[in-house]
């Protein structure tokens, strides 16, 4: 069961040969058996779980079940959902309990889900290893002496260990896609503005998107068509036309022009994950795609750019958290200047400090052309770059992440090193383009390696077929690692 | 040695509209602590805020009333500061692209109230979110937040520095105030903090071109503390430039009591607000058809209608003109609805008795309103009472002192009744029967030989006490002038015997 995909435990759910609550309590004792050794979750809630279950039930039972009712969601500790703890992976959020459910949330409740619990992540998203998070880093179920990628690192590492059947992520610069990879498990972020960013907690607002992930592309489609959807209360949500993701998943990609970017295959890439990534484009070529050589030009100043504008959005969205009105305050202080020092010292780790500090920076007075400004326009090249690149093929494809999963600790003291995890990911994020990892591998010390899918504004429905087809074809994506204890 | 005072107005004006600038919630004064601050407003984790399209009507006809241009698109931009009270960490203001920018108001000045027109320039003017209050008292050496007030639209209007006293600035102010209530986007209430000034004031010496170096006077919220704060700046920094001392720039603040400036903090300390384009909203368009749905929606800007109040011309096809003088035009122009409420008695009776029905509005309406301390929409006296009760002068039917009283009994009543109620329950009707009249003016002249006496030696005075004592047998209902031209005719005939 734990195996099964989100159709076939919709199958099961619908013809009664199982229940949501014996459903989430199956996947709640995978929970307790396995988190202590991976750390994916920050809160289970039993009650709220079978709360939502019941109803669920309830749900399936009057006919009023959807595709995805009954069934267990993990859901990014980023996403606010009433009642439940809510930390963003920070101490300054370690007591704040939501008392409002994200647009996300709101929608898979209608869809009758059950939070199966909320998952670990870098703090406030602003890592790409896990180990930023106040509650500890979470383990790579593949290997766990590696680091599972972030900053939904929880979530990747819930479903690549089977704890829960799909989750939520959220992808700033590259945070479902290179989890995903590293954790050999699919995900997908949308074209930016599908999925609303009403109460998904605010990194860098005009990067942040929210995805699933999951074990294939089939399951992300279903997971789509219920997270994207247009919401009033986020001005930058796109009144887009609702779709079904899964309407394409069985088209034939004959005659597909694949574009292979030259600067993703250049210095810097590992070459276990080169080959693996060579061997699926191989693949490609044999279900009848054409592989054409294009040019991101602009590939290499997508990281410095990403590292100017997305702190400087987080230095100021962070500053709500103030210690003023709920999230940790100090307990001691001397005066207002003092509580502020003491409660953000305290509050946040040195990651997110030393964001706050870059973003602060960019956009002081005097510095504020030389940086921000400068990176808004290489902003407007890189996705250029793209809209260039798509006159000549139907979809991008290149590694995900340069390596595959790196030790924990390996990075930590390099944040440069770190920052270059994201060296693929992070174009498509400042563009706003749709983009996905799936599976294609293993490299050194059979760590998963992640196929980076990008495609035009609104593709998700071509990028999910694209990957569905190789899904038919392969199994990468049906292998699982070698957990001790699950069933 | 002779100065020049230089001064630029920020107004800071709330716009009246129900919900926030970014928010659902209620914008009305005085509620409970925080019952008006939704998540948005407490900026909760992951809230977002969405544009209220009303606030953007209102700041695009404040732009078309001082012909202004309207920027398509403006940018929402975040300025960055800690506060208690500031719950996101940053206020949502605009500051590359403002919403209105250019356009200009014209003020009176001199005197007599209406002497000299001048006109103001004004920079821009920008939309932006006010914060909450912090609570000092009452918490025992703790602050209390109130986030009530948190969101609440602004309309920040920044004047060119284009003022030359303290009394321009004050006229300023109070025109950009009629203009805002007049306008309908704002109540304009200083004592709720709707309607507060920034003054930035510098001197040079007369004749110089280059300005001097300003300071910035914070948060005055009456036209009386604008005026002390600015001459006392003055006052401070001609005595510092002609002890040898330096200006520098500084943001200030008033201190009514003892009367001066005192300072809040110099160039050196001020902050870097850090200010960039908020990205969880995006850059404001307004089509030219929205423009001109909002202009089509517009009341008559207050100079427009002060100048067809003065006008004499009368033309069938626009709207009604009233030949009154500029000080009787200013007067009723001072506020929307004690022009709507002339307009509407004047309706009534007819343009020929325009300068009655002002004296009446200007008069007695202003006087009892002021006493009552009312505005004339509250008036107990509806347009449609005073304009009968001024067609019973115009007819004879009552003296214009008996219609005060009337005026007065309409005021106080509880029953709205009319002008002829009143005038026939009291039996005020003025008695117009010349036969009545000679009747009682003979009756009068045998009871008081002596004045007739005293007339008859040319003592003019004794004339004035005979018509008082008409009037005083009357209770005054006697018809004034029939009392006067009776009276004369039956003493010449005497002075005649």
């Amino acid at each position: 069961m734990f195996n099964s995909s989100l159709n076939q435990l919709s199958t099961l759910l619908s013809t009664k040969k199982v229940s949501s609550v014996e459903l989430t309590k199956d996947f709640l004792r995978n929970i307790e058996i396995l988190n202590k050794e991976y750390n994916a979750f920050i809160t289970v809630n039993e009650e709220l779980s079978l709360d939502q279950a019941r109803i669920a039930d309830a749900m399936i039972a009057s006919g009023e079940g959807n595709p995805l009712t009954g069934i267990p969601i993990a859901h990014k500790d980023i996403f606010c959902a009433k009642g439940w703890l809510t930390t963003c992976g920070s101490r300054m959020l370690s007591n704040f309990v939501s008392p409002y459910d994200a647009h996300v949330i709101e929608l898979f409740n209608k869809a009758g889900t059950v939070n199966i619990g909320k998952t670990n992540m870098d703090e406030f998203a602003m890592g790409s290893s896990n180990e930023t998070s106040f509650y500890g880093p979470v383990k790579n179920p593949w290997d766990i002496l590696s680091v599972p990628g972030g900053s939904s690192g929880g979530s990747a590492c819930a479903v690549a260990a089977r704890m829960a059947p799909a989750a939520t992520g959220t992808d700033t610069g590259g945070s479902i896609r290179q989890p995903a990879s590293l954790c050999g498990v699919s995900g997908i972020k949308p074209t930016y503005g599908l999925v609303s960013r009403y109460g998904m907690i605010a990194f860098a607002s005009s990067l942040d998107q929210g995805g699933p992930i999951a074990k294939s592309a089939a399951d992300l489609a279903l997971m789509l068509n219920v997270m994207v959807g247009f919401d009033a209360r986020d001005s930058t949500s796109l009144q887009h036309e609702n779709e079904d993701y899964t309407r394409d998943l069985e088209r034939p990609i004959e005659g597909l022009r694949i574009g292979l970017p030259k600067e993703y295959f250049a210095e810097g890439l590992s070459d276990d994950v080169s080959r693996a990534v060579d061997a699926a484009v191989a693949e490609y070529s044999k279900l009848g795609a054409k592989i054409v050589e294009v040019s991101l030009p602009n590939t290499k100043l997508s990281i410095p750019v990403y590292y100017v504008l997305a702190p400087a959005e987080a230095s100021s969205n962070l500053s709500r958290f103030d210690g003023v009105r709920y999230g940790h305050r100090s307990e001691e202080y001397t005066n207002l200047d003092d509580m502020y020092l003491k409660s953000r010292t305290q509050g946040f780790g040195a990651e997110v400090k030393r964001r706050i500090l870059i973003g602060t920076y960019v956009l002081s007075h005097g510095y504020y052309d030389a940086y921000y400004i400068k990176a808004q326009k290489l902003r407007r090249l890189i996705a250029q770059d793209f809209t260039e690149a798509f006159k000549q093929c139907d979809i991008i494809m290149g590694p995900t992440s340069p390596s595959v999963a790196f030790d924990l600790g390996e990075k930590n003291n390099d944040p440069l090193q770190m920052y270059l995890s994201d060296a693929y990911t992070a174009a498509a994020s400042l563009a706003g383009l749709p983009g996905m990892s799936i599976p294609v591998g293993f490299g050194k010390k059979s760590r998963p390696v992640g196929l980076h899918i990008i495609g035009n504004y609104f593709s998700e429905a071509k990028i999910l077929n694209v990957a569905n087809q190789f899904q038919q074809v392969t199994d990468w994506h049906t292998k699982m690692p070698d957990i001790k204890n699950s069933k | 040695m002779q100065w020049e005072v230089v001064v630029g107005l920020e107004v800071h004006t709330q716009l009246l509209t129900q919900s926030k600038l970014f928010s659902g919630a209620s914008t009305t004064f005085g509620g409970m602590p925080n019952s008006q601050a939704c998540a948005v407003d407490l900026a909760l984790p992951g809230v977002l805020p969405v544009l209220n399209r009303g606030v953007v009507e209102l700041a695009v006809k404040f732009g078309l009333a001082i012909d202004a241009r309207i920027n398509s698109p403006s940018i929402f931009a975040r300025k960055n500061y800690f506060y208690p009270d500031l719950p996101k960490g940053y206020q949502i203001s605009q500051f590359e692209l403002p919403i209105v920018e250019g356009g200009h108001i014209k003020i009176k000045t001199g005197k007599s109230n209406e002497e000299n027109e001048k006109i103001i320039n004004i920079t821009r003017a920008h939309l932006e979110e006010d914060a909450g209050k912090s609570l000092h008292e009452d918490f025992h050496g703790m602050t209390g937040i109130d986030l009530n007030r948190a969101g609440t639209p602004l309309l920040e209007i920044v004047s060119e520095p284009d003022m030359r006293s303290s009394s321009e600035a004050v006229a300023f102010a109070k025109t950009i105030h009629t203009l805002v209530r007049w306008l309908g986007i704002s109540d304009g209430n200083m004592e709720e903090g709707s309607f507060r000034c920034d003054a930035n004031v510098s001197i040079r010496r007369l004749g110089d071109e280059k300005l001097g170096t300003r300071r910035e006077i914070k948060n005055l919220n009456s036209f009386r503390f604008l005026q002390q704060a600015i001459e006392a700046e003055v006052e401070f920094q001609k005595y510092t430039l002609e002890t040898g001392g330096e200006i520098k720039q500084a943001t200030v603040l008033f201190d009514s009591d003892k009367r001066e400036t005192q300072v809040m903090r110099t160039k050196e300390d001020a902050h870097d607000y850090r200010y960039f384009p908020d990205p969880d909203l995006l850059p404001l368009i307004i089509s030219p058809d929205w423009i001109e749905e909002i202009r089509a929606s517009m009341v008559e800007p207050p100079d427009l209608c002060f100048s067809r109040f003065i006008d004499s011309k009368i033309d069938s096809n626009s709207k009604a003109t009233y030949a009154l003088s500029k000080y009787d035009a200013s007067m009723l122009t001072a506020d929307i609805d004690i022009a709507n409420y002339f307009e509407k008695v004047v309706e009534i009776i007819g343009r020929k008795e325009a300068k009655l029905c002002a004296n009446w509005v200007i008069g007695e309406v202003a006087a009892r309103l002021n006493q009552d301390n009312k505005n004339i929409k509250a008036s107990p006296v509806s347009p449609k009472q005073l304009a009968e009760l001024i067609l019973r002068i115009c007819d004879g039917t009552i003296s214009g002192k008996t219609a005060k009283d009337v005026f007065s009994t309409m005021w106080d009543g509880e029953n709205h009744a009319s002008a002829d109620e009143i005038i026939k329950t009291k039996g005020l009707k003025q008695i117009s029967n010349s036969d009545e009249i000679t009747k009682l003016v003979d009756m009068i002249l045998i009871d008081n030989p002596q004045q007739v006496a005293d007339f008859c030696r040319g003592k003019e005075k004794a004339f004035n006490s005979l018509v008082g004592q008409v009037m005083k047998a009357t209770k005054g209902k006697a018809n004034p002038a029939q009392v006067n031209d009776i009276l004369k005719e039956r003493l010449n005939k005497k002075g005649q015997e």
